[in-house]
């Protein structure tokens, strides 16, 4: 079995669940013997002769994506498509983002004015007959998204595989090319849709091409019963084509906590919210439920590390609610802070308002952290040593944060339990179930 | 010649309401839920069961026997929601073939906590019981047959006990059946009755199930393995939730039927009877002693504590209660008692459970709540304003002693 995966993001840099998920799940594969040709797309600041780098996990030298060896991935090739294209990433801060590429390219090549324009044409326009230069960078996210659909093709010729697997919107045109071209089945893996994204502000463009996705595919898989709902009802596809698949967590074991002391003195209560600071994961809820909490109980902190479109609104919101002091922005943290800040967590909130899984709580638990979550995401639909809650009920939020830190038996039962449930969410069932998945393909065709 | 004697357990709990951290409010009990949940029993199982057994006991003309435990707290909410179902059960007193049992009219586990507190509470649901139907217990059964030897000592030191009822856990047993009396080490007066849970779950349990072998269950098949008991005991001891009857199983499952054939079916052997459970006291010796130093109940598989007091939920929530006893007792308040003492039903703990959470079975149906921690989240909030009104009346009292 070889799968031609379309997906995101490879350790160190994962911005979000959608890297964390495409690695755990292509690490697993790996595991079980299927092989994977992984192709992500990769900013490079200056276009190079090809579009294409080829890649194994072996060569630990140089020019993989992040400089990064991946021996545990023996049977995965990654290759990169030179794109701009980012998780997470919405058609205007695609723009802000080539704007600065171009700056950047301006003041690399010291470019007068007079000439800027030419870059901005080496970067956005074809250049002819060079088959292998035969795009750059569209000028607008749907360009692009289109351009790079067609360097997945290109390479897709060179590949020999079984069956097109395409993580999420963006590469879903790329899904549709590469099984068009070859004549392999297509399975669309839905991690989030616009819906979840943007509430009922959806944007068309995008919703256009996911459901163009959706469609074509042979096979969809959903990352809970909640999308695959929204799959369903939002999108018009018949409910037999929809499988769920449920993400895993990469099972640490006990944390191992080493590191200095932290400043928050230890008699205070920490209750954290780690994630993006979007709409989408109900930031002013958390706002909410701690001005609530605030009335009840003195010495708790509000933490909340993250960053996102909604940053500057959330630190004004605190202000304004009289409760800036209590809630600390710690931006969006890497590596050993994040182990740091579950160290310091007594509590972790994960108030979204429509989430198609989240990982987060997961690895909350992961860290014997308990977990509040909301009952609009998928992730409730696994974990039952939580607390839950629905997103828009502030009071009753408070209420189970103030229950927390206030009775230490709740806070000792949850992560007893919650630690060995989390345990039995692997990416290897997950991983197992898309070999099912495949299998059935194949034997369709 | 077996002796079949039936006892029904009829209980339900005084239900809170859902109660934030931020409420202020001193009335914790969900009226409206418990009302409907109560009349909804009534109609499925306590009114029809009754009129079928006091048919049963006409029809006999004395020959068919039974015993009740209907628990203090529920027979306060008949009184608020459905008087008429008291009216059945009195009828049923009235004909003297129906025994009425002891226990905690609180359905409390204050054995475990407070002799005091426990003795209290047996004592006022002996009291109720005598002004409801006119008799007085004889017979003791404690809150979901929690017994060990201690228990045995407390409850003759009472004084107004022949015996007392509990689960006949293979353990206890070793190579004895619970086919017989029994009674406990040192102990001049209280014998004991223990439950033949196999045939007990056959009617509460399995009566429905279609996977089981000897599915269906017909009155005929049962008397026969009562029969089959005959020269290996005296007496068969059927203890069971009364809420078998029209709600654990339902009425289209047949167990009413199977009920009103019963008694023809075992009576056709010339050698079987009913009889309540003061009788069989009365009619057989002890055969042995049963040395029970360890806790038993009638739960789960394990028949111990695990359901009540088996994570650090509940056993936090337990210890909370159980030190406020002496503050409460000191402000000599009636409400607050009252409101204290209901706070003890042992359901509140059983829904703070979180054996076999995950995997959704039993324990979830009689659950109002969504998981373990929100009934332990709403206990506590419930606890701490009950804590804050006993502090401020004592607070009180103090002052008013001083002015």
């Amino acid at each position: 079995m070889k799968v031609f995966m379309l997906g995101w993001e490879f350790p160190p840099f994962i911005s979000g669940g959608l890297g964390t998920a495409c690695y755990g799940l292509t690490k697993a594969m790996n595991h079980l013997g299927i092989e994977v040709v992984f192709v992500l797309p990769q900013s490079v600041d200056i276009p190079q002769n090809t579009h294409v780098k080829m890649l194994t996990p072996r060569s630990v030298s140089h020019g993989n994506p992040a400089g990064h060896a991946y021996p545990e991935l023996g049977h995965v090739r990654i290759k990169t498509i030179d794109s701009p294209l980012q998780a997470y990433k919405t058609p205007d801060e695609y723009q802000q983002q080539l704007q600065a590429l171009i700056d950047l390219k301006r003041s690399k090549h010291r470019i007068s004015e007079v000439h800027g324009q030419e870059v901005i044409d080496e970067l956005l326009h074809m250049h002819g007959n060079d088959s292998l230069r035969s795009g750059h960078y569209g000028g607008d996210m749907f360009s692009e998204v289109h351009r790079y659909a067609g360097s997945a093709v290109r390479l897709a010729l060179e590949e020999d595989f079984d069956v097109v697997h395409a993580h999420d919107w963006m590469t879903y045109p790329a899904g549709i090319a590469v099984s068009a071209v070859t004549g392999k089945p297509l399975v669309v893996h839905i991690h989030s849709t616009e819906f979840d994204r943007s509430g009922e502000h959806v944007n068309q463009g995008i919703y256009d091409i996911e459901r163009r996705g959706l469609h074509a595919a042979d096979r969809v898989i959903a990352v809970s019963y909640l999308t695959r709902n929204i799959v369903i009802s939002r999108y018009g596809v018949p409910g037999e084509k929809i499988e769920v698949v449920y993400n895993g967590v990469e099972s640490t074991g006990r944390p191992n906590w080493n590191f200095s002391p932290t400043p928050i003195r230890s008699d205070e209560k920490i209750v954290l919210f780690l994630g993006r600071i979007t709409m989408q994961k109900g930031p002013e809820y958390f706002l909410m439920a701690a001005k609530k909490v605030l009335e009840e109980m003195e010495n708790v902190k509000f933490v909340m590390a993250g960053s996102g479109d909604m940053m500057q609104r959330t630190i004004e919101m605190a202000a304004e609610m009289g409760i800036g002091h209590k809630v600390l922005f710690t931006g969006f943290l890497h590596g050993e802070d994040v182990q740091r800040v579950y160290k310091m967590a007594d509590l972790y909130v994960m108030p979204s308002v429509s989430e198609p899984f989240g990982i987060a709580p997961l690895e909350a638990l992961n860290h014997d952290v308990p977990v509040l979550i909301s009952k609009q995401s998928g992730v409730s639909e696994v974990l039952t040593h939580v607390l839950k809650v629905d997103f828009w009920d502030v009071v009753e939020m408070a209420n189970k944060i103030v229950a927390v830190l206030k009775y230490p038996p709740l806070q000792m039962t949850l992560r007893e339990h919650g630690n060995f449930e989390v345990r039995r969410l692997r990416w290897a069932d997950a991983a197992e179930k898309c070999g099912r998945i495949y299998d059935e393909l194949l034997v369709l065709v | 010649m077996p002796t079949i004697c039936f006892y029904f357990q009829v209980h339900q709990p005084f239900r809170l309401r859902h109660y934030t951290v931020f409420e202020r409010s001193s009335s914790y009990f969900d009226e409206f839920k418990n009302a409907s949940i109560c009349r909804k029993v009534a109609n499925k199982c306590y009114l029809p069961t009754n009129r079928l057994l006091l048919e049963t006991i006409r029809r006999f003309d004395g020959r068919f026997r039974i015993a009740f435990s209907i628990t203090g707290v529920l027979m306060e909410q008949f009184e608020k929601y459905c008087p008429e179902v008291i009216s059945t059960f009195d009828a049923l007193a009235q004909t003297g073939c129906v025994e009425f049992l002891a226990e905690t009219y609180y359905h409390s586990l204050s054995f475990l906590y407070s002799p005091t507190e426990f003795v209290e509470q047996v004592e006022q649901q002996v009291r109720k019981i005598e002004t409801m139907f006119g008799q007085s217990p004889r017979v003791f059964r404690n809150t979901e047959l929690i017994y060990n030897n201690d228990l045995a000592r407390l409850v003759e030191s009472m004084g107004r006990f022949d015996g007392i009822i509990t689960e006949g856990a293979d353990h206890i047993l070793g190579h004895r059946n619970a086919n017989f009396v029994y009674r406990p080490p040192n102990s001049e007066r209280i014998k004991l009755l223990l439950k033949n849970y196999s045939l007990s779950d056959d009617i509460a349990f399995r009566f429905s199930n279609r996977h089981w072998e000897s599915y269906p269950l017909t009155a005929d098949k049962f008397a026969q393995w009562v029969n089959s008991v005959n020269g290996n005991g005296h007496v068969v001891n059927l203890f069971m939730d009364y809420e078998t009857f029209g709600e654990h199983q339902w009425e289209d499952t047949g167990i009413f039927q199977f009920m009103a054939h019963l008694p023809e079916k075992v009576l056709q052997h010339p050698d079987n009877n009913f009889m309540t459970p003061t009788e069989v006291f009365a009619a057989y010796p002890a055969m042995d002693v049963v040395d029970v130093p360890h806790i038993i109940s009638w739960a789960d598989t394990e028949r111990d504590l695990s359901a009540w007091l088996g994570n650090a939920m509940q056993s936090n929530a337990l210890h909370e209660v159980y030190r406020l006893e002496k503050l409460i007792k000191n402000v000599r308040d009636e409400r607050l008692l009252a409101d204290w003492r209901r706070l003890q039903t042992s359901d509140h703990f059983y829904y703070m459970c979180t054996k076999y959470f995950s995997d959704g079975d039993v324990h979830k149906y009689f659950n109002p709540y969504d998981s373990p921690y929100d009934s332990y989240i709403n206990f506590m909030n419930v606890l701490d304003n009950l804590k804050r009104r006993c502090n401020l009346l004592a607070a009180e009292r103090v002052s008013q002693s001083l002015s």
